[in-house]
């Protein structure tokens, strides 16, 4: 018993064993389709975050307005993922589109101080908080909601779920979680001077969500 | 190390505290909007039971099986590529992270909040060794910056209004304005740090809840600073409690609908970020290597106890401070440890030894403000007396360290004379006869008496017992 491992599990061990307690029963709340939206959206605009009801056509069109009118210059993107090659495909935009197309290390200095915007998916969306469900990938690696001063997020109305409890189960995320998954629910904040909040201490100071509808324009 | 010279000196810190109005008027105000926002989130009475029964349940489950959980964590973090390492005290964690960071030739370290790494005093090791470790949690930042600790686990620098930090601003970074404006304060922290995250070598935080089913580190923050240190710079060290482990991913989202709510009365914090692995083939982002150092430091000795075990539930929301009618007067500093408050006063005294925080457990009036506001239902006044107890009469089987250090031979005599007393009428008599007649002669500041009568004033006898005084009257006591 030479080794700090086997000493600490040798103390855990030697203890006296205790029953393992029964989980009372618990559910997250549910809501029904109209109040599922609703409470989203009243969530995260009440996280300081922008929500803007786009549909599969349009949303790119409505991106470039919303961004132009802020004065983004540039914006980083996925060019491998599907939302960024429907972006791409004939842009004509007011602003430059960045690809994020190296590893981190061969274009830092853009990431950290380059680009003012970047467009991301969201794999789902949580109604009870709020929160959109990053699962950053190779094509659309993880900086890309954190570094650029605006981060604008397209999510699919059809994905909206009740609660975080809900989508662990149903999607069954123990089997197969990624490096690193995230739930986002708003800019960046910080309350730790006099409990005053202020945005954008070191992540997106905006977060854009365009929330995409299920059928086109309804 | 410092740290281990510390005594905790309540009684004289809360005297000095107590009288300090500015840092009380930081704590009211601070500990006022907290309490408010919490309560806003619980309203619904029978949705807070159910919920923190499950979380404590959840916890009592993690712990009920901790070793197993913990090999299997360490199983599956390794599958996914995370190395693991075991340190029994916090010296053997420092060397540990110390000894990853040269080994990857690391100088400069940018650092996520972190309370383990505080209990380690692993900054200064660092720097004692030419490793330059920036914190940049805001709060944190400004107590690097003001040379000071934590006073408060969730808001490290509560205890600083906006003049003071306008001030350190000012003095500290370079080319910074005076201003009182929280949001161009916050944008000058934004700025310094930027910098440090681009060119940090390696990335330190804690972990909220460490998943033995999948292997996942969960982190929670609203800043992004979390995020950063853990995905920008290309290694990670993880550092956390060993009790910090959860059976399933499905015990997350009970605790993560309790921690914040009853943290800061948020709903949720801005970024929960899961970690499974370091950087994949093929992804451009992410720490290619990812550690997790587990530190005992004392808590599998509390694991020995099954009733002080409880303490080791403890999710780390503050909730007991925030309510607390001591913490919120004396503040976090008053505590000379890394925890304050109700759970720094059972956790400190069992990492520290009741020898070395043994005045922790009496700072208390067993109101029970702590237990009702625990989202885990930790019995905190429970473990108060317990600990009262262990430091006078050790228990055998709970080996509390320095269990027995406030035995004293006159306390015990006297005790000893007061059952004597108590248990014959004869001796009863007279004890309360010679304290009629001579009880009024003995001063206030005399040994034993003066503990007592520091904070209070010496009780009058009176001439004539109750007992006399009725007998006179003709009462019989049969």
């Amino acid at each position: 018993m030479t080794d700090p491992r086997e000493r600490i599990l040798a103390r855990l061990k030697a203890a006296p064993k205790r029953p393992i307690p029964e989980c009372p029963a618990w559910s997250a709340p549910t809501y029904g389709a109209d109040e599922r939206k609703a409470k989203f959206r009243a969530m995260l605009e009440a996280s300081h975050a922008d929500v803007h009801e786009v549909t599969a056509a349009d949303w790119p069109d409505r991106l470039k307005a919303i961004l132009a009118a802020k004065g983004v210059r540039s914006m980083l993107y996925a060019p491998d993922s599907a939302a960024g090659r429907q972006l791409a495909a004939g842009w004509t935009g007011d602003f430059a589109l960045v690809p994020y197309d190296h590893p981190v290390e061969d274009m830092k200095e853009i990431l950290v101080t380059g680009v003012d915007a970047a467009l991301t998916t969201a794999e789902a969306a949580i109604a009870q908080t709020g929160s959109l469900v990053l699962w950053p990938s190779a094509d659309e690696p993880r900086l890309m909601s954190l570094l650029p001063p605006i981060h604008v997020a397209l999510v699919a109305e059809e994905t909206l779920a009740d609660s975080l409890a809900e989508i662990l189960t149903a999607q069954n995320w123990a089997a197969s979680m990624p490096t690193n998954a995230v739930l986002i629910s708003g800019p960046s904040k910080t309350a730790d001077i006099e409990q005053t909040l202020a945005y954008g201490v070191h992540g997106p100071k905006e977060l854009i969500v365009l929330l995409l509808n299920a059928g086109d324009g309804r | 190390m410092a740290a281990e010279a510390l005594k905790s000196d309540f009684g004289g810190k809360a005297h000095i505290a107590l009288n300090d109005p500015k840092l009380r008027a930081n704590f009211r105000r601070a500990m006022d909007g907290l309490m408010t926002k919490r309560a806003a989130q619980f309203a619904d009475a029978d949705e807070w039971n159910a919920l923190r029964a499950r979380g404590a349940a959840v916890r009592a489950r993690a712990l009920a099986q901790l070793p197993e959980l913990l090999e299997r964590l360490e199983a599956r973090c390794q599958a996914n590529g995370i190395q693991v390492h075991w340190a029994e005290t916090t010296a053997e964690a420092n060397a540990i992270v110390l000894g990853i960071l040269q080994a990857a030739g690391a100088k400069r370290v940018i650092k996520g909040k972190s309370m383990v790494t505080e209990e380690m005093h692993l900054n200064a090791h660092l720097e004692a060794h030419g490793i330059a470790a920036v914190e940049s949690d805001l709060g944190e930042y400004i107590i690097q910056l003001a040379g000071e600790a934590p006073s408060h686990i969730v808001m490290p620098c509560i205890h600083k209004n906006k003049v003071e930090i306008a001030e350190l601003f000012a003095d500290k970074i370079e080319g910074q304005a005076y201003t009182e404006n929280v949001d161009e304060l916050t944008a000058a922290a934004r700025k310094a740090l930027r910098g440090r995250f681009a060119d940090a070598d390696a990335g330190i935080s804690g972990v909220n809840f460490a998943v033995a089913e999948t292997g996942t580190l969960v982190l929670i923050e609203n800043e992004g600073n979390g995020r950063l240190s853990t995905t920008l710079p290309p290694l990670h060290i993880a550092v956390t409690g060993i009790e910090k482990v959860l059976e399933k991913l499905e015990d997350v989202p009970p605790l993560l609908s309790l921690l914040p709510r009853s943290a800061t009365g948020q709903p949720i914090t801005t970024y929960v970020n899961m970690i499974t692995s370091p950087r994949k083939a093929g992804e451009k982002d992410g720490p290619k290597a990812v550690h997790l150092v587990l530190l005992d430091n004392g808590r599998s000795r509390v694991y020995g106890d099954s009733e002080l075990s409880d303490t080791l539930r403890c999710i780390r929301c503050a909730a007991c401070m925030n309510h607390c009618p001591v913490y919120t007067r004396v503040g976090g500093h008053t505590y000379t440890f890394t925890y304050p408050g109700p759970i720094g006063k059972i956790l400190t005294p069992q990492l520290e030894g009741l020898d070395c925080a043994g005045d922790q457990p009496h700072a208390s009036t067993l109101c029970r403000a702590c237990a009702d506001v625990c989202p885990v239902q930790i019995p905190i006044p429970d473990l108060l007396v317990r600990l009262r107890t262990e430091a006078v009469h050790p228990s055998a089987t709970a080996g509390v360290k320095g269990g027995g250090s406030a035995q004293s031979l006159s306390e015990s005599l006297g005790w000893r004379g007061y059952t004597a007393m108590y248990g014959s009428p004869l001796i009863y008599r007279v004890v309360t006869r010679l304290m009629g007649l001579f009880g009024n002669w003995v001063p206030a500041s005399a040994p034993m008496l003066k503990q007592w009568t520091s904070v209070r004033t010496k009780p009058k006898f009176a001439a004539k017992s109750l007992h006399q005084l009725a007998r006179e009257k003709g009462f019989s006591h049969d």
